[in-house]
């Protein structure tokens, strides 16, 4: 019944070549009747195909919002988008709506948190995937896209796929739900596959099943992957570049293993050490980050992290006055932060490490 | 509120030396379901079918298991927000069964719940001190100095500032209010609280926060906790001891470090084998081992005969099917339901 | 699903046999509770001045001497076999279905009624259509276009509809357009099936002036469910597959927004075809309603009791219907 897997080696590939997506200075902004909230506020980033990007992060720190964006999906007037987004060279924001939508489902999918919710409650599984199949592919006939259905249903791992088509979303558990979104979100071949939760509405052993299945059909597409999650572990399982946001802001960027290994940012030590692990030593007190998230209308002066940060006072008052930017801290592995980086390395080394 | 409860906040003694505080034998429960055109009985979700266990005072009992597998409704049976329909519960040695509202009252001073959701558990319209205020009113506790000191000691004491009292729920964010959902819980000093996923509808930075002030009143109070939870690393953080449920029936139950370190039902070692670590090598390393199981968890309207996990397990032989593997202690404190347990060399 | 039919319709039926005991209990029961005699009952059929033996017969005849479980039973019976009464000389005849018999008028309740259900039906179903169709459109474009210049206007137009009764715009089309401008003036009923054109041309006063009121109800109601279902998840699904923004509204939108909106237009619909009895009378329309208001107005107690069980029968019919429906629209009903 269960088989024992060997997840295969990264090719460890470095990436070369022209970025397929590439986010600079991205900010989306919202009119609000209690003011501008700024749910994304300056976020770069490239992204290789076949690669997958993780960006992590807290409610309310802007990650789905990015997400949403790249997706052309903030169409209220309200929401005030600039920046840049370029895919495969081609330049989103500035592009009108109707080309951003035939992009939708094309080229860029999309997977949400809550399959249950996700699928329409009153159209069949199989009607829903043949619907985006027939978006992008007008000339397909019913049948066609009826036998594609089936062919994703099956290649996601639903058992007996011409039978189950037919059934609405209600009648499938939780983990088919999330398959079957991912069937539809795969039906014309996307190069772009955003997962924006994925696994937080399942349980455990299937949160398992669909990460490894996410894992498989990146393989065979070789499509590029952007998960969001609140979860380390998740990104861990998945992601070859991690993106850390706060308040709206990239505080960390780097390859996963250095930013698991060798975390440049005081909030990320947070994360870290706020979160009770199994493949560690049980401790015998987590060590929570102090206060709250903040909230994005009154983004804190300076460094948004800095009424929370431990280390806020080792900044001669700069992490409440200035923004810090990104800077590359190692190769390829950067950081907003206004303690030096020899300071940040001796703190994680001594304080920070031990702990972990 | 009792000596005995001042009296059980130093450490624990062994389980075997006193009666413990609460003891569940046999409970079950099973929702009906109509069907036909009479709506007659055709069958039963058996979301709780049969469990046995005990808590002991001041320590905490870790429930864990995937959604659908009667953690949540054995938690409401115990705190009686809902009836069972078989089996015994047991508080101090009282049975509180079948209780009705009026003999039940008293002992709601005892057992109190927290709930997952901080946002729909607070009735919007009524301040914190109102809400938290409430279980004095109810019981009709008189406290020194007045409702509104006790009240704002019980702020104070959930890490909450006493000038919040005249605020709204909403004012607040999902970590305070679930804050205030403990300061109620902890108003009229329970001996027990049952908390059922009291950390996981919040953002990680903020679980710490609460898990650790769940801590330090159980030290402080001398609370008994029972914590459900579908977080392996969570409840392994909380508790003295953990059980695992699978389809309304406990699998395996052991003292916490026995069961991680050494968890003999093949479910428990599939869940722990799948929660996702932050460590990305770990999924590298060639020759890891991930239990990956297929398939989804089966109806508990009709559960798979003999051991209600053989359907997923890879270890399933034909007497999985006919028999049902009864709980038993294959080691001090760890009791497990299956023909062929994990037995790990040298670790006993 | 089968199953579900079929409770359904018994449910349907049981409730109209629950309806049909009560209306016979007020105006049988009651009377009797209130102490009036069967004597007196049977002396409004005999004419002035009766002598003892007359109302004795007429009491027999009728069966107003009986158990009130025996009319009724008499009574349900008529539905079915139809009965007769033995009514001065002559003994007359009601026909299948039975729904009683006026003895003030000598007829018989069924046919009556019959003349009128077109009418009736006539009026509902054209006024029906109309508010769905202005309504539901004014809904939707106003949810999507949440306090814009046409919503804030469209909902002002609704308020003052809501406000407004009937008799009030029924009579203020009626003196605009009959007579002061008379573009539609001598308005008669016509037969749908003699002369479609005048059918509708003559009742589209009445359709307009009971639409006004439903349609402002309908267009809040739309607005309300189609802002809900916009900012449903599956929506975002559908924009994220790239669907069109016009199919995104109608096929994914509308779709689940008007479920709420069916049930409630079954029992509307229902209501009204038990006679819109303002409406009627405000257009001289001889429908349901205005057989209702006759009814009353001459105390004949069965054609009352005949007209409260047809509305009755609608609103049980319309709403058997919508249960369908419903199961029809949600497979989550369907399937469970």
């Amino acid at each position: 019944m269960t088989e024992l897997q060997k997840t295969p080696a990264d090719t460890g590939q470095t990436p070369s070549g022209d970025p397929f997506l590439s986010v600079r200075d991205l900010r989306i902004h919202f009119d609000t009747d209690d003011g501008l909230v700024r749910s994304v506020d300056g976020v770069s980033f490239d992204l290789h195909k076949g690669r997958t990007l993780g960006i992590v992060g807290e409610s309310g720190s802007g990650k789905s919002v990015t997400s949403l964006g790249i997706m052309g999906l903030h169409r209220s007037k309200r929401a005030r988008i600039s920046g840049e987004i370029r895919l495969n060279g081609e330049e989103l924001i500035a592009a009108g709506p109707e080309r951003v939508r035939q992009l939708r489902g094309r080229e860029l999918a999309m997977i949400f948190q809550d399959p249950l919710t996700a699928m329409h409650p009153y159209y069949t599984v199989g009607a829903q995937i043949i619907e985006a199949y027939r978006v992008h592919h007008p000339e397909a006939s019913k049948k066609q896209a009826r036998a594609r259905a089936i062919e994703m249903l099956d290649r996601v791992g639903i058992p007996q796929p011409d039978r189950r088509v037919d059934d609405y979303p209600h009648q499938f558990s939780g983990g088919m739900r999330q398959r079957a979104m991912i069937a539809m979100a795969l039906v014309n071949d996307p190069s772009l596959l955003i997962a924006d939760e994925p696994t937080t509405a399942l349980d455990v052993t299937v949160q398992a099943q669909i990460l490894d299945l996410i894992r498989d059909l990146q393989e065979e597409f070789g499509s590029a992957v952007i998960i969001i999650t609140h979860d380390l572990g998740v990104v861990a399982e998945l992601a070859d570049d991690i993106l850390v946001m706060y308040g709206g802001k990239c505080i960390e960027r780097g390859p996963a293993e250095t930013l698991f290994d060798a975390p440049e940012h005081p909030y990320t030590w947070g994360l870290l050490g706020s979160m009770p692990r199994l493949d560690r030593e049980l401790q015998d007190r987590l060590v929570p980050v102090k206060g709250t998230p903040p909230s994005l209308i009154n983004v804190p002066s300076g460094c948004a992290f800095h009424p929370r940060c431990p280390y806020a006072d080792l900044t001669g008052g700069r992490s409440s006055s200035e923004v810090p930017v990104l800077v590359e801290a190692a190769p390829g592995h950067h950081a907003a932060c206004h303690l030096p980086a020899a300071e940040r390395h001796r703190i994680f080394a001594e304080e920070i490490a031990p702990r972990l | 509120m009792t000596d005995t409860q001042a009296a059980a906040i130093p450490s624990p003694a062994p389980a075997s030396d006193r009666e413990p505080l609460l003891r569940v034998t046999g409970l079950t429960r099973h929702f009906p379901i109509r069907g036909g055109l009479l709506r007659r009985q055709t069958g039963a979700v058996r979301a709780v079918d049969g469990i046995d266990f005990t808590v002991n005072a001041g320590e905490t009992l870790g429930v864990v298991g995937e959604s659908g597998c009667g953690k949540s409704t054995m938690g409401r049976l115990i705190t009686r927000l809902d009836e069972p329909t078989g089996g015994k519960i047991e508080f101090e040695g009282t049975d509180i069964t079948h209780l009705g509202v009026g003999a039940m009252r008293p002992l709601r001073r005892d057992i109190q719940m927290i709930f997952q959701d901080p946002y729909s558990s607070l009735n919007p319209r009524h301040t914190v001190g109102t809400i938290v205020g409430a279980p004095f009113r109810l019981q009709k506790v008189a406290t020194e100095g007045g409702t509104k000191k006790a009240v704002q000691e019980l702020l104070e004491l959930c890490g909450l500032s006493p000038e919040h009292y005249n605020r709204y729920p909403h004012e607040f964010s999902g970590g305070q209010r679930q804050r205030i959902g403990i300061a109620r819980a902890l108003a009229l000093k329970p001996k027990m609280v049952v908390a059922d996923e009291p950390v996981s509808a919040l953002d990680v930075s903020i679980q710490a926060q609460v898990v650790n002030l769940l801590d330090d009143l159980q030290r402080e109070l001398g609370l008994t906790y029972l914590i459900i939870a579908h977080d392996l690393s969570v409840v392994r953080h909380v508790s003295d001891r953990v059980a695992v449920m699978y389809l309304g029936k406990i699998v395996e139950i052991a003292d916490r470090d026995s069961l991680y370190a050494n968890p003999m039902h093949p479910y428990t070692n599939a869940l722990m084998s799948a929660v996702p670590v932050p460590d990305p090598r770990r999924r590298q390393r060639a020759g890891r081992e991930r239990i990956l199981l297929k398939g989804d968890v089966p109806s508990p309207i009709n559960p798979p005969s003999g051991c209600r996990f053989r359907t997923r397990c890879w270890k399933a032989q034909d007497v999985c099917a006919s028999q049902e593997p009864p709980l038993t202690a294959l080691k001090t404190g760890h009791q497990v339901a299956c023909h062929f347990p994990e037995q790990r060399e040298g670790n006993d | 699903m089968f199953a579900y039919i079929i409770r359904r319709i018994f449910a349907a039926v049981v409730l109209l046999l629950v309806v049909s005991a009560v209306t016979f209990a007020i105006f049988f029961l009651l009377p009797r509770i209130a102490g009036e005699t069967a004597d007196q009952l049977a002396t409004q059929y005999v004419g002035k001045n009766p002598s003892p033996e007359a109302i004795a017969a007429v009491k027999q005849n009728l069966g107003f001497d009986q158990p009130l479980y025996t009319q009724y039973w008499n009574f349900l019976k008529g539905l079915v076999s139809g009965a007769e009464y033995k009514f001065g000389p002559d003994p007359v005849t009601c026909h299948v279905p039975c729904f009683g018999y006026s003895f003030k008028n000598h007829l018989e309740v069924w046919p009556e009624l019959t003349k009128r259900i077109p009418i009736t039906l006539s009026l509902a179903i054209g006024a029906a259509v109309c508010w769905l169709v202005s309504g539901v459109t004014t809904g939707v474009i106003s949810a999507l276009k949440p306090r814009s210049i046409f919503d804030r206007l469209a909902m002002g137009i609704a308020l003052t509809g809501v406000s407004l009764p009937v008799f009030f715009t029924g009579a203020l089309l009626l003196t605009l357009f009959s007579y002061q401008w008379p573009i539609l003036d001598n308005l008669q009923y016509v037969d749908f099936t003699d002369d479609p054109l005048m059918w509708a041309r003559n009742l589209i006063l009445p359709w307009i002036s009971l639409a006004f009121l439903y349609s402002a109800l309908y267009a809040r109601l739309t607005r309300a469910g189609m802002l809900e279902t916009m900012s449903e998840d599956y929506i975002r699904t559908a924009r994220a597959k790239g669907l069109v923004e016009r199919k995104v509204v109608t096929r994914h939108g509308l779709r689940a927004a008007l479920t709420p909106i069916v049930t409630i237009f079954g029992m509307d619909l229902g209501l009204l075809l038990g006679g819109a009895l303002i409406t009627e009378q405000v257009f001289s329309l001889q429908g349901v309603g205005a057989f209702a208001v006759q009814a009353i107005a001459d105390n004949d107690l069965p054609k009352i009791l005949g007209v409260t069980l047809l509305a009755a029968f609608f609103i049980v019919a319309c709403n058997l219907v919508v249960d369908l429906l419903y199961a029809l629209v949600d497979p989550r009903v369907r399937l469970s």
